[in-house]
């Protein structure tokens, strides 16, 4: 099991492709942000589309990327952020980058 | 056009077309065929779902307006809504039912706007059914993209000093915005203020009216 992550911790999406109904969008993958809030935990959307119970709940997160993290050429400015409910198996402790 | 009419000589005008005179598009066929199994195998009646539909059309983004503009008159109140979206919206008799309302507020310093990505998820019992607009790809992939040149073509230019904060509705939550009281309303009341609040003031694409264009 994945450790649960508190706000302020600097999480990674994993970079993954199953099929099915995932509500993790792919623009976001392999991304790290910082966890906005912890929300409640819910019923498994991955497990709900195909008609099972969804249980037991999973934790979802509030995750807070950078847009200038997300899109490279992105026009606005440094401060601008997309915020995104991202499911705790999704999530990894971020992987800081070594130049 | 010049159209002159002598109604004392009736003529025929080309009949709109009915409903029932297009093709149904393959999901309304898909839907109709689900419905009427469902129906028949007893596990909802015709009651209940008219009942269901009455309910999606009662609501309206005026509901959304008496909220935003209850906590504009009082600062408690805006507390408990950003603290707890779906507790405070139940205080003025709004149900959320199985989703959670996450209210995100605009400041000096913060513009929120709102979006589905993945597909068209908007706060129902507060702002009715969502735009065409809002459910495009377009719209849906250019407010995670390129917001701010999506806010100026719908007329809202966000200063570079204001930090521009895109929410994804992507699992559970649902998001409205706090729009910030416009100046000069420090006389108003609740009822006219909530005038004040437009739709899309609440998805985060507009502000809310002025005091000029405002009525009264």
């Amino acid at each position: 099991m994945n450790p649960p992550f508190f706000a302020g911790d600097r999480v990674t999406v994993r970079r993954a492709s199953p099929p099915g109904h995932v509500r993790t969008p792919f623009y976001v993958r392999g991304q790290t942000g910082v966890v906005e809030r912890v929300l409640d935990a819910f019923a498994n959307p991955e497990e709900l589309a195909y008609g099972r119970s969804g249980l037991p709940r999973v934790r979802l997160y509030r995750v807070r990327f950078r847009q200038l993290d997300l899109w490279p050429d992105y026009q606005g400015q440094p401060g601008d952020t997309v915020d995104v409910e991202i499911f705790q198996h999704w999530l990894e402790p971020a992987r800081e980058e070594v130049k | 056009m010049s159209h002159d009419h002598d109604h004392a000589q009736p003529h025929r005008h080309p009949p709109q077309p009915d409903e029932e005179d297009t093709t149904p598009p393959e999901y309304r066929r898909l839907e109709t065929a689900v419905r009427e199994l469902l129906l028949e195998k007893g596990l909802f009646t015709a009651d209940e779902m008219r009942q269901v539909l009455e309910r999606f059309d009662s609501q309206t983004p005026a509901i959304g307006a008496r909220v935003v503009a209850r906590a504009w008159v009082d600062p408690a109140y805006r507390t408990r809504l950003l603290a707890d979206g779906s507790a405070a919206v139940a205080e003025l008799g709004i149900d959320m039912e199985e989703v959670k309302l996450l209210v995100v507020e605009n400041t000096p310093q913060v513009h929120n706007l709102i979006v589905c990505t993945l597909c068209s998820c908007y706060p129902r019992p507060v702002l009715g059914l969502p735009p065409d607009w809002y459910k495009s790809r377009a719209y849906r992939s250019r407010a995670v993209r390129e917001p701010r040149s999506l806010l100026r073509e719908f007329g809202t230019v966000i200063p570079d000093g204001v930090a521009v904060r895109v929410h994804d509705s992507s699992a559970d939550m649902r998001y409205l915005v706090l729009p910030m009281r416009p100046t000069g309303t420090e006389e108003m009341g609740e009822a006219e203020l909530a005038e004040l609040v437009t739709r899309d003031s609440m998805i985060g694409v507009s502000l809310p009216r002025r005091l000029q264009t405002a009525k009264g």
